[in-house]
């Protein structure tokens, strides 16, 4: 379809009539409330099922729920995760083979936020929380230990207890542990 | 004290007294730009920085003076170096034969710094070296956009010059003086007798015209930046660049001023008794307050027009001025002629 352009009128070719208009459309959009959130002091709401740092998370029991099983840090894109694993030494204190990390790191500056790691968990032990400005004065200080990721994730109460069951049945069976 | 002792004396007071005023003027118009852009924009602006952000230019000072004041490799020193400066002072020497006041004492000095009997002629011939810092700068940057930054400007200037100079014709026909005094005194005594309504096709053109000069939007190709990155200063960093931004804000309140002394009555307000060279140091301050609220004014349409309307195309700017101002300002000289020579 061909749309005619309308030959302006004489009061379009002024000029005026825009010019008038323009001031009114500007006056009005000046005495509007501004739409700027002041960013430090107000802050939007996270909605549920954002994507932010990802961070490791313990049960309602206290215990770190990471089994150093590394398919996170397989399947990181950017490489951003670092874990080392306790190795094959018994722990004295229980006779049984470590699985909790010796260290899980990551690297915040490298972390693009996919999610990757989450979905991958087996043990459901990292998450996506909803910290989204993460700030260091150094590379350093961007680089996350376990320690602070544990405390930055806190406890998320584990519906299954996947573990916890294991050893009830373990029990009920009799086998020594 | 010989008189010419007292001349030097009160000039250099006057000179002193309105580079103190102009200063912060220019630092505080640019907040001002910047806040009331906000407002348009459904924004609050830089806020941050003292109460109201009213401490901004001081950051925005530091900022500048701290950059790290960069010289291209390419561009032509001495020019180079010449160009910011050059547009700087033509705005200040406009400013001094701007009567921002009548007296502070009965028949006491004039507030004036050069009470000039051409005023206005001097006026043009600065205003006309104001285009050559632009040029200057697109000259020397010696790279492709500021090059066309500045000739953009020079065909500008140029061509608005013309009707800039025209629109103000009628206005010396009726006051029968170039002398910027005279014409605050013929203004006195009445709105009736304020030149915009006398003369309001000059003013129209001589406002248009005064937005082309200055280069505020809708006329601000010299430094489109979407087709010419920064136009002109471009190539310019630190304390130069900030030359070129406070001389566009120098120039806007030279052009406030004049157009405020042409045609809104200068220093005089039909009111109170403000139309009389005051006679106390009171009335005096009052008729400068009036000088600069008038001003302010101006300086807050020119702000608010640039936040209002897009930018002409080149060959639209250019009709405009040849084809459209210059023979209506023409027509008007004729007009006010005619009605002056049948009264006559």
């Amino acid at each position: 379809m061909i749309v005619k352009r309308p030959p302006l009128t004489i009061l379009e070719r002024l000029y005026v009539p825009a010019i008038l208009n323009g001031f009114a459309v500007t006056i009005r959009h000046f005495f509007q409330k501004s739409v700027t959130m002041q960013y430090p002091e107000q802050k939007w709401t996270v909605p549920d099922g954002y994507r932010g740092a990802p961070y490791l998370v313990k049960d309602q029991e206290g215990r770190t729920k990471c089994v150093s099983c590394q398919l996170c840090e397989f399947v990181c894109p950017p490489k951003a995760i670092k874990i080392i694993p306790p190795g094959p030494t018994p722990n004295p204190a229980t006779g049984n083979v470590e699985k909790l990390p010796r260290e899980f790191e990551i690297n915040m500056l490298r972390c693009i936020f996919c999610g990757y790691c989450q979905e991958v968990c087996p043990e459901e032990a990292i998450f996506l929380m909803k910290d989204y400005s993460l700030t260091g004065s150094s590379r350093k200080e961007m680089i996350y230990n376990k320690e602070k990721l544990l405390e930055l994730g806190g406890t998320l109460p584990d519906q299954t207890q996947k573990w916890k069951r294991k050893e009830q049945e373990a029990v009920a069976q009799g086998v020594n542990h | 004290m010989t008189e010419h002792q007292q001349f030097l004396l009160f000039s250099l007071v006057k000179i002193a007294c309105v580079i103190a005023v102009l200063m912060p003027m220019i630092a505080y118009a640019v907040v001002a730009e910047r806040r009331i852009s906000a407002f348009i924009q459904n924004r609050i602006g830089p806020n941050r920085v003292g109460p109201l952000g009213l401490l901004q230019p001081l950051a925005d000072g530091v900022k500048f003076i701290l950059k790290e004041d960069f010289t291209p490799d390419h561009v032509r020193k001495a020019y180079f170096w010449l160009a910011p400066a050059i547009t700087m002072i033509p705005a200040f020497m406009t400013i001094a034969v701007i009567p921002f006041g009548s007296s502070l004492t009965a028949g006491g000095q004039k507030m004036v710094i050069a009470d000039l009997n051409v005023g206005i002629l001097y006026t043009f011939g600065i205003v006309s070296l104001g285009v050559y810092g632009i040029v200057l700068a697109g000259y020397a940057s010696n790279s492709k956009y500021p090059f066309l930054g500045g000739i953009r400007s020079s065909s500008q200037m140029i061509s608005y010059e013309i009707a800039m100079g025209m629109s103000v014709i009628p206005v010396f026909m009726l006051v029968g003086d170039l002398n910027l005094s005279s014409v605050v005194g013929y203004q006195a005594g009445g709105f009736h007798r304020w030149l915009i309504l006398r003369a309001p096709l000059s003013f129209a053109i001589f406002m248009v015209a005064a937005f082309a000069e200055t280069n505020r939007l809708p006329f601000d190709l010299p430094e489109s930046e979407q087709e010419l990155v920064g136009g002109y200063h471009t190539e310019y960093s630190s304390m130069k660049f900030a030359l070129f931004f406070m001389g566009e804000y120098a120039n806007m309140i030279a052009a406030s001023a004049m157009m405020v002394t042409l045609f809104l009555g200068g220093w005089s307000l039909p009111m109170f008794g403000l139309d009389h060279p005051a006679a106390s140091i009171g009335l005096g301050l009052v008729q400068i307050g009036v000088f600069l609220a008038k001003m302010l004014v101006l300086m807050v349409v020119f702000i608010w027009v640039r936040w209002m309307w897009p930018r002409f195309r080149y060959d639209q700017l250019m009709d405009l001025g040849w084809r459209r101002f210059i023979p209506l300002a023409l027509a008007n000289i004729f007009l006010y002629a005619t009605v002056l020579w049948l009264k006559a």
